[in-house]
């Protein structure tokens, strides 16, 4: 008889998969209370760790051209379609979903990344503009990129709701700092494994397992994270973060849709120039 | 220049007291580095060294691009390096080209800053290819300039060739130059000089020659101030000390870019040379992107969570 080789999950820091500072694990487990994983317990000091390194990729990727980071997201896609059955398998024991709806989850996830992908190119010339002003000037709105942005993944459909949260976040040219739902962390993990092979620069997405509350005021009152989506909290934490995140004024904002331009307009960053006409 | 360790000048003593030297125990070196950079330093002794290590920094810029704007905005800051915080004390020194030197001086006399001496890289900096009377008038007019700190390379070509005495006889000339009122630091320029034993027999050229300081690098050329480069040369200064009862300094420049590396460097300087060394006047770090993130580091002790690089200048 053979015993199974099991996964180590681990958290996803600049591109490579350390255990938490903390050395702490907790205890993770399905629907009928089967034991499932043994996620890792992330630290304030890995949440620093990511926030480093979301921050060095910064400049590269926001320079990228918007055409080669559609070509990314793209093949983000890719590698996740060979890896569905993982996936599946994934959401049916962490979400207790029928195979067939799971299947249907995955797939709209990956759909999610080509739509996102399609975007990369086209946001700035959606979102940016050449205004009329009263003077011998032009004068054009471009929209830039925010910084580093952490999210908050909701809970179920887990998959789904991961991809919807950083691929917009990304596909401006932010870097990001995913913080997995507690109760369902497996596929943010599974989803590292697909980024870490797939031409999205290191340290661009950071993923973070452990207990949501705790990153919260950490993330809240960390002055080098530019904005949070905070779709996975509860009103009482968003609260909280508000407070915290108004000494450096973090764009703070949940979402409703999986499919929507705001959840790249609204962490992004507009810059206005006027030029002189006629010198 | 210590009458008790050399018989004379000549280039037949100067080797045979190097002969004397040991040889470094690489492996040994490396082990022992490794093992004191795992100290954890608490949260009182953070704040202490992470003042001290801004009060260490010799604030540098040695570009080709360097303009006078930017000499003055670093000294500014050399003074002041966080101006909404005035408990935040002054850098150790700026280190500039030499034809910088007046515009720094005159900035720091200006802005508050006449306690800041004005480091000066001469001698042809970085490579030492000159000839002597260049390096010489080189560093007569940084001298005059105001420095009140020069930075000579030695020629590693001729280290490496096995002139030691001509190497000896540079650094003793321009230390002539100095006097006893300018400070001369002497760049070994490590990364050249392949092993460690050569370190230790340029750090003892350097000392018996009357450098006030031995200086791992000129930030040119990688690796610069790798840690078992840096203890090879304590540990030089502190067995000197133990000869002849001078006290020499040392200043590790290049490479050391955050709070925990220059950290890990006072913990070396205390385990290797001794507690008198933890002082401006005997050790710095030739930095300019690392006062920032001591800057950082020391907002977050400060305020309790972490900050953010927007709020210090872009140099």
């Amino acid at each position: 008889m053979r015993i199974d080789v099991m996964k180590t999950y681990k958290l996803f820091i600049n591109g490579s998969f350390p255990r938490s500072e903390s050395g702490r694990v907790y205890e993770l487990k399905d629907a009928k209370g089967k034991f499932l994983a043994n996620p890792c317990f992330g630290s304030r000091k890995d949440l620093r760790e990511s926030v480093v390194a979301a921050r060095a990729a910064h400049h590269g990727w926001s320079s990228a051209t918007a055409f080669n980071r559609g070509q990314i997201l793209y093949r983000v896609a890719e590698i996740m379609q060979g890896r569905s059955e993982q996936f599946i398998a994934e959401i049916v024991a962490q979400e207790g979903a029928t195979p067939a709806s799971a299947k249907a989850q995955v797939q709209s996830a990956i759909d999610t990344w080509v739509w996102y992908a399609g975007w990369c190119d086209k946001i700035d010339s959606i979102s940016g503009s050449t205004n009329p002003v009263s003077g011998p000037f032009y004068n054009f709105s471009i929209p830039e990129s925010l910084g580093v942005v952490a999210i908050f993944a909701d809970g179920k459909p887990s998959l789904l709701n991961l991809v919807a949260a950083v691929a917009p976040v990304i596909a401006t040219g932010n870097t990001a700092i995913l913080i997995a739902n507690e109760k369902n962390p497996l596929c943010a993990i599974t989803l590292a494994e697909c980024l870490a092979t797939s031409d999205v620069p290191a340290g661009v997405i950071n993923i973070l397992t452990g207990k949501a509350d705790q990153f919260v005021s950490w993330a809240g009152s960390h002055m080098d994270i530019d904005g949070i989506d905070a779709t996975g909290l509860s009103n009482k934490e968003v609260i909280e973060l508000k407070e915290l995140g108004s000494e450096n004024l973090k764009r703070i904002y949940s979402f409703n849709e999986a499919l929507s331009t705001k959840r790249m307009t609204n962490f992004m960053e507009i810059k206005t120039i006027w030029h002189t006409v006629g010198i | 220049m210590n009458s008790t360790l050399l018989p004379n000048y000549s280039e037949a003593s100067l080797r045979n007291f190097l002969k004397t030297l040991p040889p470094v125990d690489q492996v040994g070196a490396s082990a022992r580095v490794e093992m004191l950079a795992t100290r954890s330093i608490k949260t009182s002794s953070k704040n202490w060294a992470i003042d001290l290590a801004i009060r260490m920094v010799d604030l540098t810029t040695l570009e080709g691009a360097d303009t006078p704007g930017k000499v003055k905005a670093l000294c500014a800051k050399a003074v002041y390096p966080d101006p909404t915080d005035l408990t935040v004390p002054s850098v150790g020194a700026i280190c500039v080209y030499n034809d910088m030197v007046k515009i720094a001086r005159d900035a720091l006399d200006s802005g508050g800053g006449k306690h800041i001496p004005v480091a000066a890289v001469t001698t042809a900096f970085p490579s030492g290819r000159a000839s002597m009377e260049v390096k010489i008038q080189d560093t007569k007019d940084a001298i005059a300039n105001g420095a009140g700190e020069i930075d000579m390379v030695i020629d590693r070509g001729a280290f490496l060739a096995g002139n030691l005495g001509l190497v000896f006889d540079e650094i003793k000339t321009i230390k002539e130059v100095c006097g006893s009122d300018v400070h001369l630091k002497v760049i070994l320029e490590t990364g050249e000089l392949v092993t460690l034993d050569n370190v230790r027999k340029a750090s003892y050229l350097a000392m018996l020659a009357g450098a006030d300081f031995i200086k791992t690098s000129t930030g040119k050329v990688a690796p610069a101030a790798t840690a078992p480069v840096v203890y090879v040369m304590l540990e030089a200064v502190r067995d000197f000390y133990k000869m002849t009862g001078t006290r020499i300094g040392v200043k590790p420049a290049g490479g050391i870019r955050n709070t925990k590396d220059a950290i890990k460097q006072l913990v070396l300087v205390n385990e290797i040379a001794g507690p008198e060394w933890l002082d401006p006047s005997l050790f710095r770090i030739g930095a300019s992107a690392l006062l920032n993130d001591l800057l950082i580091q020391r907002m977050k002790m400060r305020d309790g969570y972490y900050a953010s690089p927007n709020y210090v200048t872009l140099d």
